[in-house]
């Protein structure tokens, strides 16, 4: 290979479609490190503080897409503290500096001001895709910045964010000649919106193919927004509360009738029973459905809509959705993928809105099942090693049984056996959360058979140190591991250090390791971070004479290149 | 219908969604092991306002026959029950997004006779259904409440507050606890 010219070389690492093979050939020799970093277009940064912005900016100086994750998963569930960090300034600060052709940014869990997106907005000419996950700390402000700098944008996908509301001429802010738009989602907006722009921009669009839409944009402008992009594929409904007149609700059936192309529906904030009908028509087509944003559709009506979409891939739904509407889902939708079934009562101890049954009936009738979110109110050892047998293909499974510590309600046993099974049957699993009465023997499970593993979730289970060893141990592939409320301690942590230098990180909350284990930890490892949280409490008595015997409430341990970061706020210690 | 309902809970298995919509309510956090006491059946309507509010200070009608609850215990059951629900931060994993989202739809729409408009109100600014009346009532301010009922001081009649369940069935307004 050493005689090919470099571009030759280079035009062979094009066929390279994974960041990990290219991170693989760049350590080959000088020479395909070079080409590599010259060429490479797209980096994946999965941890923000693992790496200086300054130093990836340096050495890809071609970079035109930049993925950057910041804060950890249990975020998500308010286990974090809000100012934590995970800014994305330093990125787009390194980037405009760096990396002028920047043309897409994907951003998840980050604080994102708006003065940062107003400098994203200014300093790359060609940028053309947005996308921002889960973040917080921006306003419409920082939107308006976006829509009057970006002349080419194509993308501006805005997931579940906490976005301040100033205001809605964000949306007037697009100017006449921005007609590039492909995909526009600012359905997690919760302020009001201009229809009128709304409609203008839409019609001067014609690449329009993914649109979602928020609580505020009514029935009437979605009507006449579907007249003007018949074409769109992917369509977040807005409100979709229609009164009763009748001239509204035919109009937008009218419309969606004429929407050949669309594969995926979602929002259905709102959406009353009565209005289900009017999507009708093009249920035959859907691939996709989400309807996790509509408590007020009961299991009936769920049953009449999910009977006509019998090409469906991917469904989000309530758990009202009962066992009986989960046995008309196996019987219809084939083709099934992903199934996610949310709490629609957060606080547990409610009706039993599904149970194992549902699950199995999936599992039988969607033979194509690879991916699972089910929150529910109990599980059997039974149902899992049945859903085990009719799954074998599952990448993705995640089990919330809404009892922590729930036992098999037949047998009264614990679930270790029912996710052995899992584990053992589906020899591709990526991701795994557990929940429900669970003995170290599960983590021996994991260990031996979750050889593909990559993250693993675990709350309110196991023994004692072992059965964190065993998974340490055995998954050769970890790469993320958060575990809460669970008896392990120093013993396990300090077992084999060097397994978090091949991970990306380790949470533990509410466990058994004491500060002066993760002073060990990070004496041991200098390649690792090593945070201690602490948040304020009424007894300062932790905070003014900290003792090594002191059980630690959080702790977040990660590989870096980067060493302790500074911007740490005071409630965590890097140690 | 209340007869109904205590052939009920008579039975072994107690059906969960009766326990919490019975006009035979037991004080908030009052352990239901205990079964139910026969005599502690109907409470008026201001009681029971006061008694879900979860403020102290009120007897209970009749007897002390609640396994020996007191107004003070009663309180600081509700609190226990409460803080037994929503002490594991985090639990069950939703993302904040979405339960904000689903809370979200407390807006109801509050109409009175005789009133030239509508208004509509968030459930969710209000602790408790005293807070709720004392609301409305500075919003129809031409009503005085008086009994926990709206009075219109002119006519003399009084306004009951009843709402429209998801079944389509008007509720009097109070039965079923606050949260």
């Amino acid at each position: 290979m050493t005689y090919f010219p470099e571009e030759v070389v280079e035009h062979i690492f094009d066929f390279l479609a994974t960041h990990r093979d290219r991170n693989t050939v760049s350590t080959v020799c000088k020479t395909w490190y070079r080409v590599e970093r010259l060429s490479r277009r797209s980096v994946f940064v999965g941890n923000c503080y693992a790496v200086h912005p300054e130093r990836v900016v340096a050495r890809f100086p071609g970079l035109r897409s930049l993925t950057v994750k910041g804060k950890p998963h249990f975020a998500d569930f308010n286990l974090v503290p809000h100012d934590w960090g995970g800014f994305a300034l330093p990125w787009i600060e390194a980037a405009a500096r760096g990396c002028p052709g920047l043309e897409e940014l994907r951003m998840k869990r980050m604080v994102v001001s708006d003065e940062s997106l107003e400098l994203l907005a200014r300093s790359f000419p060609n940028f053309k895709v947005l996308v921002l996950i889960s973040c917080e700390g921006f306003s419409t402000d920082g939107l308006a910045a976006i829509a009057t700098y970006c002349r080419v944008l194509r993308e501006l996908d805005l997931q579940e964010n906490e976005v301040e509301d100033r205001g809605p001429q964000w949306l007037s802010c697009f100017p006449d000649s921005c007609t590039s738009l492909v995909s526009l989602n600012f359905a997690c907006l919760k302020g009001e919106v201009n229809a009128g722009s709304l409609e203008r921009l839409v019609a001067r669009c014609p690449n329009l193919r993914t649109l979602r839409l928020s609580r505020a944009v009514s029935v009437d402008t979605l009507s006449k927004i579907l007249a003007r992009a018949p074409h769109l594929v992917d369509l977040g409904t807005g409100s979709f509360t229609i009164d009763h007149r009748a001239e509204a609700y035919h109009k937008v059936m009218g419309n969606f009738i004429k929407c050949k192309s669309l594969r995926s529906l979602s929002g259905f904030w709102d959406a009353a029973p009565h209005c289900l009908p009017a999507v009708y028509p093009i249920c035959g087509n859907l691939t996709g459905l989400n309807l996790s944003y509509a408590p007020a559709i009961q299991c009936a009506d769920l049953i009449k809509l999910i009977r006509q979409c019998s090409k469906l891939q991917r469904l989000w739904i309530l758990d009202c959705i009962g066992d009986k509407g989960l046995a008309v889902v196996a019987n219809t939708c084939k083709e099934l993928q992903e199934l996610r079934v949310f709490p629609s009562d957060f606080y547990g101890g409610g009706i039993a809105a599904v149970t194992e049954e549902g699950l199995v009936a999936v599992s039988s009738g969607c033979p194509k099942l690879n991916s699972l979110l089910y929150f529910c109110n109990q599980m059997t050892n039974a149902a899992l090693i049945t859903v085990a047998k009719n799954c074998p293909h599952f990448t993705r499974f995640r089990l919330c049984i809404l009892d922590p510590k729930k036992p098999d309600p037949v047998t009264n046993q614990p679930l270790d056996e029912g996710f052995g099974a899992i584990v053992q049957s589906c020899k591709d699993l990526r991701r795994l959360s557990l929940s429900g009465l669970l003995t170290d023997r599960v983590f021996l499970y994991i260990g031996m058979y979750a050889e593909r593993l990559e993250m693993l979730s675990i709350a309110f289970a196991g023994d004692s140190d072992k059965g964190m060893v065993y998974v340490l141990n055995g998954c050769k592939n970890l790469r993320k591991l958060e575990i809460r409320d669970s008896p392990f301690g120093d013993a396990a942590l300090l077992e084999d250090v060097g397994k978090y230098e091949t991970m990306r990180s380790l949470w533990m909350s509410s466990c058994d390791v004491t500060l002066g284990g993760c002073k060990a930890l990070a004496a041991k490892m200098p390649g690792l971070n090593v945070e201690v949280i602490n948040e304020m409490d009424e007894s300062d008595e932790m905070e003014e004479n900290p003792c090594d015997l002191d059980k630690v409430e959080k702790m977040y341990v990660y590989r870096t290149v980067a060493g302790p970061r500074n911007d740490a706020p005071d409630f965590v210690w890097t140690l | 219908m209340s007869t109904t309902l205590e052939m009920e809970r008579s039975s072994t298995q107690p059906v969960v969604d009766y326990e919490e919509t019975a006009l035979t309510l037991g004080l908030p956090g009052v352990s239901r092991a205990g079964g139910w006491d026969q005599q502690e059946r109907k409470r008026g309507f201001s009681e029971t306002v006061h008694l879900l509010d979860g403020s102290s200070g009120i007897e209970p009608r009749g007897g002390e026959d609640l396994g020996d609850e007191s107004p003070d215990c009663a309180a600081s059951g509700a609190d226990r029950r409460r803080a037994s629900k929503e002490r594991v931060v985090g639990w069950p994993p939703v993302r904040s997004h979405r339960k904000n989202a689903l809370r979200g739809c407390t807006y109801v729409k509050v109409a009175v006779d005789g009133a030239p408009y509508l208004r509509k109100v968030d459930l969710e600014t209000y602790s408790g259904y005293h807070h709720l009346l004392t609301a409305l009532h500075e919003m129809f301010s031409c009503f005085t409440i008086r009994d926990r009922r709206l009075v219109d001081p002119v006519k003399g009649t009084d306004y009951v507050p009843t709402y429209e369940d998801k079944d389509g069935d008007w509720m009097l307004v109070g039965d079923v606890p606050w949260k």
